[in-house]
């Protein structure tokens, strides 16, 4: 393959706080080199981005994809489209699917479907329980030798707190965390939004924000009883995330990301009981979601992650109550993050750093930072291009978006996987 | 007169000048109906469907005397709720009754906002007959102008509604019409049974019987749903009934003249006693069934004047 290199970009890298004019080359997928002053080798392909910015492409640490068992609702083929379109380069696919991903196989068959996209790399969780069903713990050396990357039950939190314990011991001698959705399963059960003054007008049974917070302390003290890493999914409270900087401040195994509901929308989104807002973690109050903000500028939450959960028609045109939670995140991951960028909340490299270096520093990757000898996953948008969120006309198959009808500024113009453009030119 | 909306799915939302002027005509038709006149041509050739996936014999039989009253076809559609648990099948039954051309269509349905996502996707005027725990709108103006006719007025009384308020669709919409006509709202009952930030509704929260009542013109029970205790939420029934059940002692903390009002149906000895609710006076459990029929009626006019479709 011949040299590709990209000129006249801005270059973002948030893992060496790059941010400066100059040009990046590809050679046998990998970077060959960046930087200001670099000039183009005889025989190159010569992109010219015009000024747009060049930044690693995304890693996307947490995302449901319908297959295996869901395909009517999302397949691999439609995800990796949907996330070419977005800008990502790396998904971190969760193993709570039909069957779960409990066996080495299972593993080794997500990873060799990601290869055959030719644009994204699937990165598999293991099911934490055999199942899924939080009951026995699944054999972690094994899938970890198939590729997992972590262990998690995906949307089902780990009920037991026995369980939880004994799983974030095992895991340890695999060097791998336990993620956790972190919601106290017999307080939220049957509820349907976030208890308060919006659930009682409308009639919808509440979740109390505690039942975060609950979860979120019981698996720290496990954490600090066990050594294990405890990895904490989309973070919603300013409760549950001051139990996280403390433990962090004490030096802890504890990691968490969010989503971007969490920092974008409140609890009004689900407004005329607007299903596509239905999510699981609910969206909080406003309360909640500037303290989201909040960590994500000072450090607390590790990642963003799209959250990727698809739906179909058939799962969201019920009442509220019955109707399914989760939205699909994949091909708004980057623009609603950008929108916290324009509003000024959180810097430009310090938003792209939870979206690329801070997932590969957590999982221990080699993408996600544009340097010499790095994969050449590479993302190039244009930060104040504009765009609407249309529910119906976004890239893949899954159109579940809980951003329907937002406007936001920051469009992908390219997206390179091991140097080879997947999406735009 | 004016009524602002398409449909009538919620009193939250609604202005004091559209409450009172349904009230008005609700009253008018009250007068009608006492003095045994009719008017069966104002909805004559509107077709009307009672669109009911809950039970209810009382609520649809109101609707049905209302719109017969007023000249309209009445269909009932009672859709089990075995059969129906998929709002696919809510979907459906819309586009059923869009090939139907049906003008007003009634609605219960035991989910909060089944009525609005119908009513997004039906040509009728949809009104909320009760969904879930969200509101059960002419439940409310029935209450109001029972006690209108009592009081001669809404703003400044004292309401006490007690019981399951959490449940409680009548609730809500009681607490939303009369917050808005300027009643001082009360809403008694133990702490499991009270929502989250009901003070945030305007309404003042006790979780004492005899407190709550002291000075109400007006105390209005709520039915307590048997599964309530086996979900845990209270004990048993004789302790309910022991420290909210309406007896002749509790009463005695409200004002002399103070009126008593069920939804009903009553579960006597849980939420009321029978001497209560069968007392001449100060009960009007049975003025509110009358008012129902009325103030159906007028919800019904007052709907189908915003009707584009000619007849």
């Amino acid at each position: 393959m011949a040299d590709t290199i990209i000129t006249n970009a801005r270059l973002l890298d948030p893992a060496s706080g790059l941010d400066a004019p100059g040009a990046l080359l590809i050679r046998d997928g990998l970077i060959a080199d960046c930087g200001a002053g670099l000039t183009a080798p005889e025989g190159a392909a010569v992109v010219d981005a015009a000024g747009a910015c060049l930044a690693p492409g995304l890693i996307d640490l947490r995302a449901n994809l319908g297959e295996p068992g869901a395909e009517h609702r999302e397949t691999i083929a439609s995800a990796a489209q949907a996330a070419a379109a977005g800008g990502i380069t790396t998904i971190c696919v969760l193993p709570d699917t039909d069957p779960a991903l409990d066996d080495p196989a299972l593993i080794s068959f997500i990873a060799r479907r990601g290869e055959a996209t030719g644009s994204v790399a699937l990165l598999p969780y293991g099911a934490a329980t055999a199942g899924c069903a939080g009951k026995e713990l699944a054999e972690y050396g094994l899938l970890r030798e198939a590729g997992a990357i972590a262990f998690t039950d995906g949307a089902r939190a780990i009920a037991s707190a026995r369980t939880m314990r004994l799983a974030l011991s095992y895991a340890r001698a695999f060097g791998a965390f336990i993620m956790q959705h972190p919601e106290e399963p017999s307080l939220a059960a049957g509820g349907a939004a976030t208890e308060g003054e919006l659930a009682t007008r409308l009639g919808l049974p509440g979740i109390t924000p505690a039942a975060e917070a609950m979860m979120v302390a019981r698996d720290i003290a496990l954490a600090r009883i066990t050594g294990g890493h405890v990895h904490f999914s989309h973070i919603s409270t300013a409760a549950a995330l001051d139990l996280i900087r403390a433990a962090k401040a004490e030096g802890l195994a504890v990691t968490c990301d969010t989503a971007p509901p969490y920092f974008d929308l409140n609890e009004t989104a689900i407004g005329d009981y607007r299903t596509y807002a239905k999510l699981s973690p609910p969206l909080r109050t406003e309360m909640d979601r500037q303290a989201v903000v909040a960590a994500l500028v000072d450090g607390t939450i590790d990642a963003i992650a799209s959250d990727h959960q698809p739906r179909d028609a058939d799962d969201k045109r019920l009442p509220f109550a019955q109707a399914e939670a989760g939205g699909a995140g994949l091909a708004t991951l980057l623009g609603v993050t950008l929108a916290r960028v324009h509003a000024g909340d959180v810097p430009m490299l310090t938003a792209l750093g939870l979206l690329t270096a801070r997932p590969a520093t957590l999982l221990d990757l080699p993408q996600g930072r544009l340097a010499k000898g790095a994969p050449a996953d590479l993302l190039m948008f244009h930060p104040d291009r504009g765009w609407k969120v249309e529910a119906g006309k976004l890239p893949g198959k899954a159109q579940n978006s809980p951003f329907d009808g937002r406007a936001l500024e920051g469009r992908v113009l390219g997206t390179w996987k091991a140097g080879r453009r997947v999406f735009g030119g | 007169m004016t009524y602002p909306r398409k449909h009538l799915l919620a009193i939250e939302g609604l202005e004091p000048p559209h409450i009172a002027d349904l009230l008005d005509l609700a009253e008018s038709y009250a007068l009608l109906n006492r003095s045994g006149k009719t008017q069966r041509d104002l909805l004559k050739g509107r077709t009307l469907i009672n669109l009911f996936f809950e039970d209810s014999t009382r609520t649809r039989t109101s609707f049905e005397l209302a719109g017969k009253r007023l000249g309209a076809d009445v269909i009932n559609m009672s859709v089990s709720t075995s059969s129906v648990n998929k709002g696919e099948t809510l979907l459906d039954t819309a586009s059923t009754l869009n090939a139907m051309h049906c003008d007003l269509l009634v609605v219960r349905h035991g989910q909060s906002g089944a009525p609005s996502l119908l009513s997004q996707k039906v040509d009728a005027a949809v009104i909320n007959a009760g969904d879930g725990t969200h509101e059960h709108p002419t439940q409310a103006l029935l209450d109001a102008l029972t006690i209108r006719r009592h009081k001669g007025r809404l703003e400044g009384l004292v309401v006490a509604i007690c019981g399951d308020i959490a449940h409680s669709r009548v609730a809500r919409s009681n607490m939303h019409l009369l917050t808005t006509m300027g009643s001082r709202v009360r809403v008694v009952g133990p702490p499991t049974l009270i929502p989250a930030e009901a003070a945030r509704l305007g309404v003042e929260v006790f979780h004492d019987m005899k407190a709550g009542l002291a000075g109400a013109d007006v105390v209005m029970m709520l039915r307590l749903q048997r599964e309530r205790m086996s979900g845990g939420m209270v004990p048993s029934a004789r302790e309910f009934f022991r420290f909210y059940g309406l007896d002749a002692e509790k009463l005695a903390h409200a004002k002399p003249d103070s009126i008593v009002m069920h939804p009903g149906p009553m579960n006597r000895g849980v939420e009321i006693d029978s001497a209560i609710a069968d007392h001449p006076t100060r009960s009007v459990i049975g003025e509110q069934v009358e008012m129902g029929v009325a103030c159906r009626m007028a919800v019904l006019d007052m709907l189908a004047r915003g009707l584009r479709r000619n007849v």
